[in-house]
């Protein structure tokens, strides 16, 4: 039935976005974004490996952010490659495995398309259940270890100096970055979640004082480009996933707008 | 005695080639006012680092004693633009603290009118004197200060270690202080630990002042500037800070130089008194 699924698509897509709000928030702070980018590419390599172990796609492509997100922590301990370089290295490398197992994978036809941009449309039951249990298990962490995690962002030396555990945070943190871009790629894509991350994150800011008001706003903004992109695609007949990342990006730029607006009649 | 609040032991850190740390030991006891005192890249921030935990040390142990709470003041801290955060929510930082309380702090510190600006808004002397406000909401056995006047004008400065002595007594705490203002230090502290990779020496203010290794950390210039004695150095830094030749002494001060170093100080002061 129709509205079934986009019933299914929207729910998905809110869960998803009032997950990324606080995610997201984090991300643009710690400038984490090209990490979110990394894993992304690495979910791929998850899709090739589940389809040729023959477990569910999705655990293949949590699991593989998971390995990815604990290389990358070891990777980050040395010195002598930036991490920018160990970031990007990992991103193209999982990717062109990813490529290459699919080559691999016999008798089935990958969409490649929609692992890339997403398929929100195609969004069932059991990803909703993934979304919701993983979404509540990733946020009831982020909430637990707000505080802290937000003092190591702050400051690290003022983290460690009140006993904070600096570097089992950092590590806590780009797991559950890592569980919740797995859960994403099915929805929005590999080349869209960063920006599903970062953009509504970014439009909250303009509005913000403090940063649990930039998390939330991010929740909001985030849902309000699903319902905005899932409509434009609905009665425009455009692709749902880059409509969303459109929408999002048209919320940056209204907002940026407003706020310089309203400071230049302060000002006035 | 009573146990150290904290204390490194033998403490050894290379970045790569470059030993930024050599066996450095300093132990911090309750109520002492340690003021660590050496040039630019001397590894002062780095040890500090190593002795808070955020920087592990190739060999030795940093003792950390049970329960110990340590109220950071870095430098200078800059919080992004990124980030929004009032000045009330930058004080609840760590734990939760209600608006009168974030209002009777600020207020002691004299910057009760910022209490809902934005943290990336204030001026250097206003972040400082919020980072002290932490502090006292904090109540810790030990305040550690990297420079904490960097950043802040010559007349701010003097109102901040005002400020700084005024919570010291408050909070009754330990102090470990990184400082460039050499006879501002002078003035307050019980112990000055020179250092520039390895403790140089260290003692009471006088002791110091009439080690050579102080003279020649700091320069002919800068050291008579604030009527410091001079007299001979028996060991000297390259500029990566190694010691060159005539290291094998202890560093703990050299009471043999005493006497020849007040010889001398009678010789620059007459010289300047000629000058005049």
């Amino acid at each position: 039935m129709m509205d079934d699924f986009l019933f299914r698509a929207v729910l998905g897509g809110v869960l998803l976005a009032v997950v990324c709000g606080p995610f997201g928030a984090f991300i643009v702070w710690r400038r984490m974004a090209f990490f979110g980018d990394m894993l992304a590419h690495t979910a791929l390599l998850g899709v090739a490996l589940g389809l040729l172990i023959g477990v569910d796609v999705r655990i293949g492509m949590i699991a593989t952010c998971l390995a990815v997100a604990l290389i990358l922590a070891y990777g980050q301990r040395q010195s002598r490659i930036g991490s920018d370089t160990v970031l990007g290295m990992l991103a193209h490398s999982t990717l062109a495995l990813g490529m290459v197992a699919l080559a691999f994978v016999q008798g089935v036809a990958v969409d490649l398309m929609a692992y890339l941009f997403g398929d929100i449309l195609a969004v069932n039951t059991g990803d909703i259940l993934l979304l919701a249990v993983g979404g509540a298990f990733a946020l009831g962490i982020l909430a637990w270890m707000w505080r802290p995690l937000l003092a190591l962002t702050v400051s690290p030396e003022i983290a460690a100096a009140e006993s904070i555990p600096v570097e089992r945070l950092r590590l806590i943190f780009m797991l559950l970055m890592a569980l919740v871009i797995g859960m994403a790629i099915k929805i929005v894509g590999v080349l869209l979640i960063t920006a599903l991350l970062i953009v509504p994150a970014a439009s909250a800011r303009f509005f913000a004082r403090t940063p649990e008001q930039m998390a939330i706003g991010a929740g909001l903004f985030g849902a309000a480009s699903v319902l905005a992109g899932i409509a434009l695609s609905w009665h425009v007949d455009t692709p749902a996933g880059p409509s969303i990342v459109i929408s999002a990006a048209a919320i940056f730029v209204a907002s940026g707008i407003v706020m310089s607006a309203k400071r230049h009649f302060a000002g006035s | 005695m009573t146990a150290p609040l904290i204390e490194g032991r033998d403490l050894v850190l290379s970045f790569g080639n470059e030993r930024v740390l050599d066996q450095v030991s300093l132990a911090i006891h309750p109520g002492e006012i340690i003021t660590l005192i050496g040039p630019n890249g001397a590894g002062k921030s780095t040890l500090v680092k190593t002795l808070l935990g955020l920087q592990k040390a190739d060999s030795g142990e940093v003792v950390r004693k049970r329960g110990l709470t340590i109220g950071y003041v870095p430098q200078k801290l800059a919080i992004d633009q990124v980030l929004p955060m009032t000045v009330k929510r930058f004080l609840s930082l760590t734990r939760s603290v209600s608006r009168a309380d974030c209002e009777g702090v600020l207020a002691q510190v004299g910057a009760g009118h910022v209490i809902d600006a934005q943290m990336s808004q204030l001026s250097g002397g206003e972040t400082q004197r919020v980072m002290l406000a932490r502090t006292l909401l904090l109540r810790p056995h030990l305040l550690v200060l990297d420079e904490p006047t960097q950043g802040v004008d010559v007349s701010g400065q003097a109102e901040l270690y005002r400020l700084i002595d005024e919570i010291r007594r408050e909070l009754d705490c330990a102090v470990l202080m990184i400082s460039h203002d050499l006879h501002l230090v002078m003035a307050k502290t019980d112990q000055v630990v020179c250092f520039n990779r390895h403790v140089c020496c260290s003692g009471i203010p006088e002791t110091v002042r009439q080690h050579p290794e102080y003279r020649s950390l700091f320069g002919v210039r800068e050291a008579d500037a604030i009527g410091i004695y001079h007299h001979e150095h028996d060991h000297e830094h390259d500029l990566s800070g190694h010691v060159v030749g005539g290291c094998g002494h202890d560093h703990s001060h050299d009471h043999g130089h005493h006497h020849h170093a007040d010889d001398h100080n009678k010789a620059v002061k007459e010289g300047a008194g000629t000058n005049q």
